[in-house]
């Protein structure tokens, strides 16, 4: 067993290493942690099963319950629905990441990471990059589920592009509120809890199921107009199926950035605080 | 002589518990510090300060020179750290996460992959390195997860009560890598509720007890401390084991025990000398020893006498305070 082991080094020949690290080793070792949750998922593909049923669910609940209702037919319906539900499911794919890391922090696998020589933020960017697999997964068979319903893109493709990008920028930023709920839940059951707190008045009061908002109560209008994932919906719609962007694709950028303002600083801070 | 780790005034509080009430410890480079304490004792919560992973209320500590609070990144590329709760994330393979972590410490592609072969070999976890760690015995999580702490060649090794709720074999091998490590220059600070474990491995002894380092030294020097040592004799002929008391019980100045029936006399004595003065009036006396020793008392004695309690017995109670709050 000994024949192995290589001598470390003494002190004074080994290099004195680095006391910063520097925004590109952080990137990387981001990308190493974002690979992990990668192969968590190859080793468990059932962790992936509600992902995958998500949007199909909602996306037949949601046709066929309001489809008549709301816009006299449901292939007329369904051209405003799925470009909503993008909105939705990009808001929901971000829910997993806190209790994910909840867990990571209860078993002390992020221990270990905050005894290497990198970065405090670099496990919060792993994580984050890494759930990027469940936001391509639900677009996938959102789009795909769509099309066999009958969905068909009316733009030209850089706008569809466009559409999924700025879905994806938005779903960054809110995986940023996923990370702080799961730094500050006690158990990652309350953090499954507090996710249907803050992602349901977000998601629902808002343009997703139907553009109009005029027929809510005055008060839920002025919300659903303010809100992100409303201007993020009409964005969406107005890239995929036609009809003026407006303003709506800078609203939700900004909305984006100062999400994230927000959250990152207090998220690193709450974890240096959970040490 | 240098020392690798050096602490001074250590102090934690979470809430009204003083986890750590003013703390000094230190190791020189290539030795086992062994830190003993019952659970609660504040054991973890210094490791985890001098691992960097909480900063200190109060108090200085350094480790290879760097102070952990304002050189904390360079403190974490001289250690190895494993915690009391195995470390390594259970959804991997053991190769994948000795890969990943090596690839944190900048190891490339080829050298992460040929350094985690190694490591998995070296510690027989071969076989199993292509298996998801929830299918491990705790045995062979707690090899990997030492493995993982060793893939930088740290010069400084926190094992965070390494061998607690693993069977006797699986400690035999933790024990074993323990002294390899030391042996290949590392230095290694463990935590322990076990005495026999501080004795077995440490060079010197920091018994921990309510946060504090009540007592510090070689495992000889503890049990000199406490200054009992217990003189045995047994008489060749049990018949005259009532005399042979009657002479050890005058020179002690203290009632020996007798044992029946293997007639062994026991007594504490606090001065070593009185072994030749015995041996002079057994000889007088025409007594043949059979057996004729001065032991040290163990360590569990030690801790019963330094804390007033004994090592293990709070050991559930604060399982829970220790593991959520540090």
């Amino acid at each position: 067993m000994t024949t192995t082991m290589t001598k470390p080094a003494v002190a004074g020949v080994r290099r004195e290493p680095p006391g910063r690290i520097s925004p590109q080793r952080t990137m990387r070792h981001g990308l190493t942690l974002a690979w992990r949750n990668v192969a968590q998922l190859r080793h468990s593909p059932e962790k992936l099963l509600d992902t995958t049923l998500m949007p199909i669910v909602f996306l037949l609940l949601f046709l066929y319950v309001f489809g008549g209702a709301v816009a006299g037919s449901t292939h007329s319906y369904l051209q405003q629905l799925l470009p909503g539900l993008v909105a939705q499911m990009a808001m929901f794919a971000t829910m997993g990441l806190g209790t994910a890391l909840n867990e990571d922090i209860h078993r002390g696998v992020f221990d270990r990471f905050r005894s290497l020589p990198i970065a405090r933020s670099a496990p919060l960017i792993g994580s984050v990059l890494g759930d990027t697999v469940r936001f391509i997964i639900v677009m996938v068979v959102l789009v795909g589920f769509g099309s066999i319903l009958g969905f068909r893109f009316h733009t030209d493709p850089l706008s569809v592009l466009g559409a999924f990008a700025l879905a994806y920028v938005f779903y960054l930023a809110v995986c940023w509120v996923s990370v702080l709920v799961g730094l500050v839940a006690p158990s990652p059951e309350t953090v499954q809890g507090l996710a249907f707190l803050w992602v349901m008045p977000l998601t629902f009061g808002s343009s997703i199921l139907m553009p109009n908002t005029s027929t809510m109560p005055g008060w839920l209008e002025a919300w659903a107009k303010v809100n992100p994932v409303s201007h993020l919906a009409e964005a969406v719609r107005a890239l995929t199926v036609g009809g003026p962007v407006g303003n709506h694709v800078w609203y939700t950028l900004a909305w984006a950035a100062g999400i994230v303002l927000v959250t990152f600083p207090l998220a690193m801070r709450m974890y240096s605080r959970r040490a | 002589m240098s020392y690798v780790i050096q602490a001074e005034g250590l102090q934690k509080r979470f809430g009204d518990t003083k986890a750590l009430d003013g703390v000094d410890i230190a190791a020189r480079r290539g030795t086992v510090l062994g830190v003993l304490g019952p659970n609660g004792a504040g054991k973890t919560t210094a490791v985890r300060v001098l691992a960097t992973l909480l900063k200190p209320d109060a108090g200085r500590a350094e480790v290879c020179g760097y102070d952990v609070r304002k050189d904390a990144v360079r403190v974490r590329a001289m250690i190895g750290l494993t915690g009391q709760y195995a470390s390594v994330d259970e959804e991997l393979t053991g190769s994948e996460n000795l890969r990943m972590i090596a690839r944190l410490l900048d190891f490339g592609r080829a050298e992460a992959r040929s350094r985690a072969v190694e490591l998995l070999e070296r510690f027989r976890l071969t076989d199993a390195g292509g298996r998801a760690v929830k299918t491990y015995s705790g045995g062979m999580r707690r090899r990997l997860d030492l493995a993982a702490s060793l893939i930088n060649r740290p010069e400084v090794i926190f094992l965070d009560e390494p061998t607690t709720g693993l069977d006797p074999r699986a400690r035999n091998e933790v024990w074993e890598t323990v002294r390899e490590v030391v042996a290949d220059g590392a230095t290694v600070l463990l935590t322990t509720q076990y005495l026999e474990e501080a004795d077995a491995l440490a060079d010197r002894i920091a018994v921990f007890d309510h946060g504090r380092v009540i007592a510090e030294g070689t495992s000889d020097d503890l049990k000199a401390q406490i200054g009992r040592q217990t003189l045995a004799v047994r008489a060749a002929d049990a018949a005259r084991a009532g005399q042979l008391a009657a002479i050890v019980g005058e020179l002690a100045g203290e009632r020996p025990e007798v044992q029946e029936p293997t007639g062994l006399v026991t007594v504490p004595v606090s001065d070593a000398a009185m072994l030749s003065a015995l041996v002079r009036r057994l000889d007088d006396a025409g007594i043949e020893a059979a057996e004729l020793a001065l032991r040290m008392p163990s360590l569990d004695e030690v801790f019963l006498t330094l804390t007033g309690h004994l090592a293990e017995e709070t050991r559930s109670e604060n399982l829970v305070a220790e593991g959520s709050l540090a």
